[in-house]
């Protein structure tokens, strides 16, 4: 309980941190933060269906969350989900408007399990394969994959195979058997938030169940260690980036599947890279990051509604994002303060007891 | 056919033109990485580079002035990230990543807030391109090498200028041993701290340049999410070149070649340009997974140092 | 001679650990004096306070009568202080010239390469310490390092010279060069502090010695006037008793056989075609001085490093083919040498570090889930068993002492009931109560009829331990003998290289 309570004590330290600074910008360029936090909060939990849209887009983020978790935990710093977030949606779409006459669950079964696969592949093979072969930085090589797989997206569907004929470059309808149905209608929640727990527990079982878990964690945390404990150390290394691009590919086609039900030709979904900062601030715990992938969905809807009523730009939550992540990486801040501390008192009890 | 693409001179001039924001984040991450500190924020740093450029050149109502803003405000982006990562070493591959999301989000909030939504005025000052009197006259030679902008031929001096510094001065000496052995580098009397701060300050400085290039030199506007990911390229750029300036350079030159060859390929209309535009991250891709086994970086880089230990 | 380096009532304190108690220390000019101490008697403590690296909680230190206070090496380097490391202060890719001037490079901006080797070769000639300047050290020999390292105080001009261990990594020749420089450094009037826990080499070469036991100076003597047993006894507090109770016994099968083993690093063999075996209910100890493949030949057997020729057959089962995983599985359990980066996962609780190599077989785990129960169960009972402390569970690995680290190790080897332990350095760094423990648990094992293959640094535990004795050097064993006769200068001259007379 207490390892919990501790776990916890960083983070929200780190976000009450990072509003004050958000405060404080908004504070200089002449907002009034508390109208701006006021509108942001009700545009994300005020009513039904913007607590609706906040839980529906925490969806993606805590599934691609939990596979930069899973790369994180084995040591594989897994930049690139935004890209394995496409790869998934494309799959999931092909298989969602190509296939046809399939029972529904079975249809959206066979589109996210091709979909999972060939995010797991993407990641996998040539950044998986790049670091355990060559020792290729997986930062650098997941990102350039991040860039082919935007690009191969916007081909597919501005002059590829998947293109729709029509003026706005985007794919066709998936059928209605592919689309999982919403939780409560006329918002983005569908049934797919039980498919992201699913997940949690899941990734759970495995991480910390298992010995494939036990595996992946030995080598994330000492490469010589488990190599001495007999782990086939590049086999794992690979293993996580696929298991990594399987769960961002989920929520690529969890997304398509149960929200925007086609593809369109854009240039981010921006859920790769906030999943970086969902499992930074949930410090990897699979239970952690549907909170903290409910706080940046929060950030994200409310911010919004923010821009309309107060006028401040909707990116200063991704500002504030960054400030987070730089305060988790800097929580070395806190002991060395306590320690600091610690040490004053001890001199002040030698000297009062010489 | 692709003999002949390779005799444009046109082509040559924008692979020395699409180089330069490649090879000066490059040569950043070398400083950095020299003296020990893993730097995979050049991404967001050439993104306030590129911001703060073009909003100091609206401010001042000229570009020089506007450059000079860009590489300020990268030092200071690059302080921050120095002291979180050298004096309270923390893990600077996750700084790093704060610092591209923090810069991503930060410019586009300022570009709204300052610029509002239709981005920045076109009246902004625009770096000069430079006709040097003769070189600029010989045939081949003089337009890929004789006119170019100002920014490249400070990216070309600056590599010069590294070497020298990295490996013909005392200070440049200093840095390497830090990013080397720090605990050696202590006990003969060397501020480890200091020099690392530097080599990351300068790292900033360059990277920055890099995106002022992007705005000032190249577009004559800020688009968010402008480096499109080329700090990313250069930290491959400068495995690929071995921590050297000149290394870095070249490795610049063949990822700069990859998009030329691309921006040239999209104006024949043969293939997708989406698929073209692929060419320079696969390339690099296959660089560091030729190369990588091969090249040594420097032993203590990206350890942070504790002493007594 | 008068009175150069001055040591009063030195004391430090490191949480539970009184390192260092009312140390003294008088260093006259010109001489060579030995601090001789067992590990962990607090000779490291002492130099690093003189070096500026700690500062001490009470006591002074004088320099020619003036009274010193480092907060820094800087200052003591300063003050006319140089120390060369037991670990070197070098950098590898650096050149020799590079190394030494660093820090007091001549001049402003630029580096002047050509003056800076030129000056370093002068040097080389004056101290008789014959180097290329413009060599890069990572291709140095180890000795040849220790020579830059020596360059490096006299470049910035010391006075006194401090040597930590200088021969802990050194070949004989290289010791036998050492101690020539040290002797003409003293014909030069330097005067230097040479710190060992090798009482030959303090027996050869210094003029005093100062005996360090627990923390404490015990004793200043003149070398001259005192016998090796009386050092031994100063320096252990009682007569020495080396001898191990090691009951007689006949070794059985042989479980490990290795035939004509090469093993190669890069482009380096480290091992060039070692034949020995190790049969049940021995010990086999591997002597050799560090970086004579021992280590390499190890790890191949593991399974860690791969065999270039050679064969290794475990219980009548060539293994060499067969990874780690494999050869676990088969009853070969490894204490490795480097227990932080090989032997623990610290970031693990203990209960995981427990089941490191067994983890995924019953009763841990079943159909790739593992179970919590057994887990704790089996850590419970080894914690308890071996006394490891903290006595928690669960606590994380990085937070236990280095000797109940090695004990989770241990533990977790031993219980295994391997065929074959190899124990690579088990005791280094330890302390006497956990060392103790340690060799009964070797000798257990071979009570009980199992081999063991004991490799170490340390002549002494090599030759109380074990029932043969095999020494390797240069990657090559140079002879096996029967424990119980060997004597310590056969083993000597075998691990520096020379071949014994044929004897029957």
């Amino acid at each position: 309980m207490r390892r919990v309570l501790e776990g916890l004590l960083t983070p929200l330290v780190s976000i009450i941190i990072a509003i004050i600074i958000g405060m404080m910008v908004m504070l200089a360029t002449g907002h009034n933060p508390l109208q701006a936090y006021a509108a942001l909060f009700s545009g994300a939990f005020g009513s039904t269906y913007n607590l609706s849209n906040t839980i529906a887009s925490a969806i993606p983020l805590i599934l691609s969350g939990l596979g930069v978790a899973v790369g994180f935990k084995a040591g594989q710093f897994n930049i690139g989900a935004e890209g394995q977030y496409w790869i998934g949606s494309m799959a999931a779409v092909w298989v969602g408007y190509s296939v046809k006459g399939l029972p529904p669950v079975l249809h959206i079964a066979l589109a996210i399990v091709l979909a999972t696969v060939a995010a797991g592949l993407w990641a996998g093979i040539i950044p998986g394969l790049a670091k355990a072969l060559f020792g290729a930085h997986v930062v650098i090589t997941t990102m350039m994959m991040s860039y082919i797989a935007i690009f191969l997206n916007k081909y597919m569907v501005e002059n590829g195979p998947m293109m729709e004929k029509g003026f706005t470059p985007q794919s066709p309808v998936i059928q209605n058997s592919a689309m999982i149905p919403k939780l409560i209608e006329r918002t983005q929640l569908s049934w797919g938030l039980f498919i992201a727990l699913a997940a949690v527990l899941v990734v759970y079982w495995l991480l910390f169940k298992t010995t494939l878990g036990f595996r992946l964690r030995a080598v994330g945390s000492n490469t010589r260690g488990a190599k001495y404990a007999g782990i086939n150390v590049p086999l794992y290394m690979v293993l996580a980036l696929f298991i990594s691009g399987t769960l961002a590919g989920l929520a690529g086609a969890v997304q398509m599947l149960g929200v925007q039900q086609r593809l369109y030709d854009s240039f981010t979904s921006g859920y790769g890279f906030t999943a970086i900062v969902v499992a930074l601030l949930a410090n990897n715990n699979p239970f952690g990051i549907i909170l903290s992938a409910l706080f940046f969905a929060a950030l994200a809807t409310g911010g919004q509604s923010m821009q309309l009523v107060s006028g401040v730009p909707a990116q200063l939550t991704d500002v504030i994002s960054g400030i987070i992540i730089f305060l988790l990486a800097a929580k070395k801040i806190m002991p060395v303060i306590r320690k600091k501390w610690r040490k004053h008192l001890d001199l002040a009890t030698e000297r009062g007891a010489q | 056919m692709f003999w002949h693409i390779l005799a444009q001179p046109e082509l040559w001039a924008a692979t020395l033109a699409m180089a330069t924001p490649l090879a000066l984040p490059a040569l950043g991450g070398t400083f950095s990485e020299r003296s020990g500190v893993v730097n995979i924020a050049m991404e967001g740093i050439m993104l306030i580079g590129a911001f703060f450029g073009v909003y100091a050149a609206c401010l001042t109502h000229s570009a020089w002035l506007g450059m000079l803003g860009g590489i300020i405000m990268g030092a200071v982006m690059s302080l921050i990230f120095a002291w979180v990562t050298v004096s309270i070493g923390a893990d600077q591959v996750v700084v790093g990543m704060g610092v591209n999301i923090f810069a991503a989000g930060l410019t586009t909030f300022l570009l709204n807030m300052i610029f509002g939504y239709g981005g920045t005025p076109t009246s902004t000052p625009h770096l000069p391109n430079i006709h040097i009197p003769g070189l600029s006259q010989v045939p081949f030679i003089g337009p890929v090498l004789g006119q170019q902008n100002v920014v490249v031929y400070i990216m070309l001096l600056a590599v010069i200028a590294s070497h020298y510094f990295l490996f013909h001065t005392n200070l440049g000496l200093r840095l390497r041993a830090v990013g080397e052995n720090p605990q050696a580098a202590d006990t003969a009397g060397i501020n480890v701290w200091n020099m690392r701060y530097l080599g990351v300050i300068i790292g900033g400085m360059l990277s920055s340049l890099g995106g002022v290039y992007l705005s000032l030199g190249l577009l004559n506007s800020f688009e968010p999410n402008m480096s499109s990911g080329r700090g990313y390229i250069a930290l491959a750029a400068m495995i690929f070149g071995k921590w050297t300036p000149f290394g870095s350079l070249g490795a610049a030159l063949l990822f700069g070649f990859s998009t030329a060859l691309s921006m040239y390929l999209q104006g024949t209309g043969n293939i997708s340009t989406n698929i073209i535009q692929m060419l320079p991250y696969a390339l690099t891709i296959l660089a560091l997974v030729g190369l990588v086994g091969r090249s040594t970086e420097p032993a203590a880089d990206g350890i942070p140092y504790e002493p007594n230990k | 001679m008068s009175v150069c380096l001055e040591i009063k009532n030195l004391t430090k304190r490191f949480p539970g650990v009184l390192a260092n108690d009312r140390v003294n220390l008088e260093l006259r000019d010109g001489e060579i004096h030995a601090i001789l101490g067992e590990n962990g008697a607090g000779k490291s403590t002492l130099v690093k306070m003189i070096y500026g690296l700690y500062q001490p909680d009470s006591g002074s230190i004088s320099l020619h009568g003036q009274e010193l206070h480092f907060s820094s090496p800087r200052q003591a380097i300063q003050a006319g202080i140089g120390m060369v490391h037991q670990h070197f202060m070098l950098i590898p890719a650096l050149t020799v010239a590079e190394n030494i001037v660093l820090g007091s490079e001549p001049g402003n901006i630029h580096y002047r390469r050509k003056e800076n080797e030129e000056v370093i070769r002068q040097l080389s000639k004056q101290y008789h310490l014959e180097i290329d300047p413009s060599a890069k050290v990572g291709d140095l020999t180890v000795g040849l390092q220790q020579r830059v390292e020596i360059l490096k105080v006299f470049y910035r001009k010391a006075k006194v010279l401090i040597l930590d261990e200088p021969t802990a990594l050194l070949t004989p020749q290289e010791v036998e060069q050492l101690i020539q420089v040290m002797e003409r450094l003293r014909e030069q009037g330097i005067p230097i502090v040479f710190i060992s826990h090798k009482l030959d080499e303090v027996k050869r070469v210094s003029d005093r010695v100062t005996v360090m036991r627990a923390g404490k100076t015990v004793a200043t003597v003149e070398t001259a006037k005192t016998t090796p047993q009386e050092l031994a006894n100063l320096m252990v507090g009682r007569e020495v008793v080396l001898q191990v109770s090691k009951p007689p016994q006949t070794a059985g099968k042989p479980v490990l056989e290795v035939q004509d083993l090469v093993v190669a690093q890069g482009h380096a063999e480290k091992v060039r075609g070692v034949s020995f075996e190790v049969r049940q209910g021995e010990i086999f100890g591997l002597a050799g001085i560090d970086g004579n493949g021992q280590f390499e030949l190890v790890d191949a057997i593991t399974g860690l490093l791969p065999a270039k020729s050679g064969k290794v057959v475990f219980r009548g089962n060539d293994i060499t083919k067969a990874n780690v995983h494999k050869r676990t599985t088969a009853g070969i359990s490894y204490i490795p040498q480097d227990r932080h980066a090989d032997g623990l996962v610290l970031d693990f609780e203990l209960t995981e570090n427990f089941v490191l190599r067994d983890f995924a077989r019953a009763p841990f785990a079943q159909f790739g889930q593992m179970h919590r129960q057994a887990i704790e169960a089996h850590a419970e009972r080894l914690s308890e068993s071996f006394d490891v402390r903290p006595h928690r569970i669960h606590a994380i690995a990085r937070n236990l002492s280095g000797g109940n680290q090695q004990k989770v190790i241990l533990a977790r080897e031993v219980s295994r009931e391997p065929e074959l332990l190899i124990a690579a350095q088990p005791t280094r760094g330890l302390d006497v109560g956990a060392i103790q423990f340690i060799h009964d648990k070797l000798l257990e094992l071979r009570a009980n009829g199992k081999a063991v293959l004991l490799v170490s640094l340390e002549l002494d535990e090599i030759m109380s331990l074990s029932d043969r004795i095999g020494v390797i050097h240069d990657g090559r064993l140079m002879a096996v003998l029967p424990g119980g006769q060997a004597t310590r200068e056969q083993l000597g001259l075998l691990m520096t290289g020379v071949k014994l007379e044929k004897e029957g």
